[in-house]
C-alpha cells in the first residue's frame, strides 16, 4: 500500500509542469507587488512600520550628546519591546491584515479577480503566488523598519554602540529580530489570507484573532501553539518580563528550542495555506452578490 | 456527427444563487462556428457563459468544453478566451500590459508573449494606444482591449459577453468581420447579446433564453420550424397582388393574405410553408402572375423571439 502511494506520489511529481508553475508564481508576484507595494492606499502600512522609527529619530534629534554606554542595556530592552510588543503584536498584525486580506478581497472589490481565474493557472498556484508577494512586501517594509530602529538605537552610543553590535550580542539580536519579523509576517500572512477566503468581511474575524493573540499567554500551553506571538516569544533574544495585571494569569509555557519554534510556526502557516488552497477552489465570481 | 472532444456540451446544467434561479436544466451540444445566446437582461446568458468558463460552478449537471472540464484550468484556458462584460481592469495597467502579462501566465516566453501581444493589438486596432493606461480609454477602446486579450493566445473557443456594446458602427462592423473570420478558421465563437438584429446576421445558430431556461436552440431556420403554433410569414413580390391574395385564400393552411402598401406584393401567413410554395409554383407556371421575389418575412431571430417569449425585437 505504502509502496503504491510512494510510486503514485513520484509519478504525480514528475507529471507536474514545475517550470511553468515557477514562471506563473514569478509573474503573479510581480503583478501583486506592483499593485500593492506602490499603491497610495498602502500609505497607512508604511506609517505603521515607520512610527517607532520616527519616534527614535525625534529622540535622537533632541539628544544633543552621545548617550552614556551605561544605558545600552536599557536601550536594548526598549528595542526588544519595540519589536515584540509593537511590531509583532500590533504593527505587523494590522499591516498583514491590510495586505493579505486585500490580495483576494481587493480584487473582488476592484472586480478584477476573474482575470486571475481565466488564465491557465491552477488556483493553488495563484494562492502561493499571491501569498509570496504579500510576504515579500510585508517583510521588506518591516525588516527595513526594524533595521532602521536597530541602527538608531545603537548609533547614538557612538563607539560603544558599534562595539556592542560587532563585539557583543548586537548582531545576534539583530538576526533574531529579523527572523522574528519575517516569521511573524509569514504566520499572520497565512492566517489573514485564509480569513479573506473564508469571510466576505475579514475585519471582524481579524479582531477576534487579535483578542486570541492577546489572551494567548494566559491560555493552556496546547492552545498557545495556535498563536503566532507565542512562537515568537521563544525567539526573543532579550528576556522580557511579563508586567501588568495579566501577569498573574500568565501561563509560563515550557521553553521551546528556537528551531522547534521556527518549525512550529512554519508548520502552522503551511497548514493554513493548504486550507486556503481548498477555500480558493470554492470561490465563484459573483461580484454583484459581494 | 462532431466528436464530443470538439463540442461544447452542457448536460442538464442548473445553477441557483441561493433560492434565485440562474439557469435551469440546460442541455445542448455546440459545434464549431458562431453561436449566439440571445435573451433579455436577467435571462441567464452571462450565467451560462460564466458556467462555461468555470467562473461559477453548476449546482447540478456537468459541462465539457472540447472534452475538458472547468476543473482542468491549465488545459482549459489554453483553449478558451473569455471577453467578459465586467468593465474593470487591474489598476494602473496599460493596454499592452493587460495583454502581455496574462500571456506570460500562459507560459509563453517574453519574446513570444510580446509577438502575440502585438498581433492581438493589431487585430483589435489598438496598436496606437497600447502604451496608454487603460483607465484613460473610452468605453469602445476598453471593449476592444478586452477582446484583444481574449484572442491573444489563439484560443479554440472564444466566449464574448455583449461584445458589441460601446463600439461605434465601424468598430462593430470590424468586430463582426473578425468573429466571422475566426469562425471560418474552425473556432467556436459564442456571443451573448440582448440585441437580436446584431446577432441575426452573423450567427450559425442561436440559443434563445428566457428566465433561466433555454427556450429554443439550433440554426435559426430550424428553430423557426419548431414554432409550429405561429404561422410563418412569406412576402411575395409580384405583378398582380390581388389575384395572388385571392388564390392564397383558397388554401386551408393560409390564415392571412395581406396586400402590402405599395400594392406590389402580398404578405402571406401560412401554417404550412412547403405546401404554399408548391401551390405558388403552380400559380406561377399557369402564367397568372409574375413573381419578382419570394422571401420569408419572419425567418429571423427577432420574430422567433417574439413568438416564443412574447417579447418585442430590438433591444430587449
Amino acid at each position: 500500500m505504502n509502496a503504491r502511494l510512494i510510486t503514485r506520489a513520484k509519478e504525480w511529481t514528475q507529471e507536474q509542469p514545475w517550470e511553468l508553475y515557477a514562471t506563473q508564481i514569478f509573474v503573479l508576484m510581480r503583478n501583486e507587488i506592483r499593485r500593492n507595494l506602490f499603491a497610495r492606499r498602502r500609505l497607512w502600512v508604511y506609517l505603521l512600520a515607520a512610527i517607532p522609527v520616527v519616534i527614535l529619530l525625534v529622540q535622537r534629534a533632541f539628544a544633543r550628546n552621545t548617550a552614556e554606554p551605561f544605558y545600552i542595556e536599557s536601550a536594548t530592552r526598549v528595542l526588544a519591546r519595540i519589536v515584540h510588543l509593537y511590531y509583532v503584536r500590533l504593527g505587523i498584525f494590522f499591516a498583514c491584515m491590510g495586505i493579505f486580506t486585500w490580495l483576494f478581497r481587493g480584487e473582488v472589490v476592484e472586480r478584477t479577480l476573474h482575470y486571475q481565474f481565466l488564465v491557465p493557472v491552477r488556483r493553488e498556484v495563484l494562492v502561493i503566488g499571491k501569498f509570496l508577494a504579500g510576504t515579500l512586501i510585508s517583510i521588506f517594509l518591516f525588516e527595513s523598519a526594524v533595521l532602521a530602529c536597530f541602527y538608531l538605537t545603537y548609533d547614538r552610543f557612538g563607539a560603544a554602540g558599534w562595539s556592542y553590535i560587532f563585539d557583543g550580542p548586537g548582531l545576534h539580536q539583530l538576526g533574531a529580530y529579523l527572523l522574528v519579523t519575517a516569521l511573524t509576517c509569514i504566520g499572520y500572512g497565512s492566517v489573514f489570507l485564509a480569513l479573506s477566503l473564508l469571510f466576505k468581511n475579514p475585519i471582524v474575524p481579524g479582531l477576534v484573532l487579535m483578542g486570541w493573540e492577546t489572551i494567548a499567554p494566559i491560555l493552556p500551553a496546547w492552545a498557545q501553539r495556535l498563536s503566532v506571538t507565542s512562537y515568537m516569544r521563544h525567539l526573543c533574544p532579550v528576556e522580557l518580563p511579563v508586567e501588568g495585571p495579566l501577569a498573574i494569569f500568565t501561563v509560563v509555557a515550557e521553553p521551546v528550542a528556537p528551531v522547534l519554534a521556527i518549525l512550529g510556526l512554519l508548520c502552522l502557516s503551511v497548514a493554513v495555506l493548504v486550507l486556503s488552497c481548498f477555500l480558493i477552489d470554492r470561490i465563484e465570481i459573483t461580484y454583484t452578490a459581494e | 456527427m462532431t466528436s464530443p472532444n470538439r463540442q461544447i456540451v452542457f448536460d442538464s446544467v442548473s445553477k441557483f444563487y441561493g433560492e434565485v434561479l440562474g439557469v435551469n436544466r440546460v442541455s445542448f451540444a455546440l459545434d464549431p462556428g458562431i453561436t449566439s445566446l440571445v435573451g433579455p437582461n436577467g435571462s441567464g446568458k452571462t450565467t451560462l457563459l460564466n458556467l462555461l468558463t468555470g467562473l461559477i460552478k453548476p449546482t447540478r449537471g456537468s459541462i465539457h468544453v472540447l472534452g475538458l472540464t472547468t476543473g482542468q484550468p491549465v488545459e482549459l484556458f489554453r483553449q478558451v478566451g473569455y471577453c467578459t462584460q465586467f468593465d474593470s481592469f487591474p489598476p494602473g495597467s496599460t493596454g499592452y500590459d493587460f495583454i502581455f502579462w496574462p500571456l506570460r501566465l500562459h507560459g509563453f516566453g517574453r519574446e513570444q508573449a510580446a509577438r502575440l501581444t502585438d498581433e492581438a493589438l493589431e487585430r483589435a486596432g489598438m496598436t496606437q494606444v497600447a502604451r496608454r493606461k487603460v483607465a484613460g480609454y473610452s468605453k469602445g477602446m476598453r471593449q476592444r482591449i478586452r477582446l484583444a486579450q481574449a484572442i491573444a493566445h489563439h484560443p479554440s473557443v472564444l466566449v464574448l459577453d455583449e461584445p458589441l456594446n460601446g463600439l461605434d458602427p465601424i468598430a462593430r462592423a470590424e468586430a463582426i468581420a473578425l468573429f466571422g473570420a475566426l469562425a471560418v478558421q474552425g473556432m467556436h465563437v459564442i456571443i451573448s447579446s440582448h440585441i437580436l438584429e446584431e446577432v441575426d446576421r452573423i450567427s450559425d445558430r442561436v440559443v434563445l433564453m428566457s428566465s433561466g431556461y433555454v427556450v429554443a436552440e439550433g440554426q435559426i431556420r430550424e428553430v423557426r420550424q419548431e414554432v409550429r403554433d405561429h404561422p410563418m410569414q412569406i412576402l411575395v413580390r409580384c405583378s398582380n397582388a390581388a389575384r395572388l391574395a385571392s388564390a392564397a385564400f383558397e388554401l386551408n393552411h393560409v390564415v392571412e393574405a395581406k396586400i402590402v402598401n405599395d400594392g406590389r406584393g402580398v404578405l402571406i401567413r401560412t401554417r404550412d410553408a412547403e405546401q404554399f410554395y408548391l401551390r405558388l409554383n403552380k400559380i406561377v407556371c399557369s402564367g397568372l402572375i409574375e413573381v419578382e421575389a419570394v422571401a420569408p418575412a419572419d425567418d429571423d431571430v427577432d420574430s422567433i423571439y417574439q413568438y416564443l417569449i412574447g417579447c418585442n425585437g430590438g433591444p430587449i
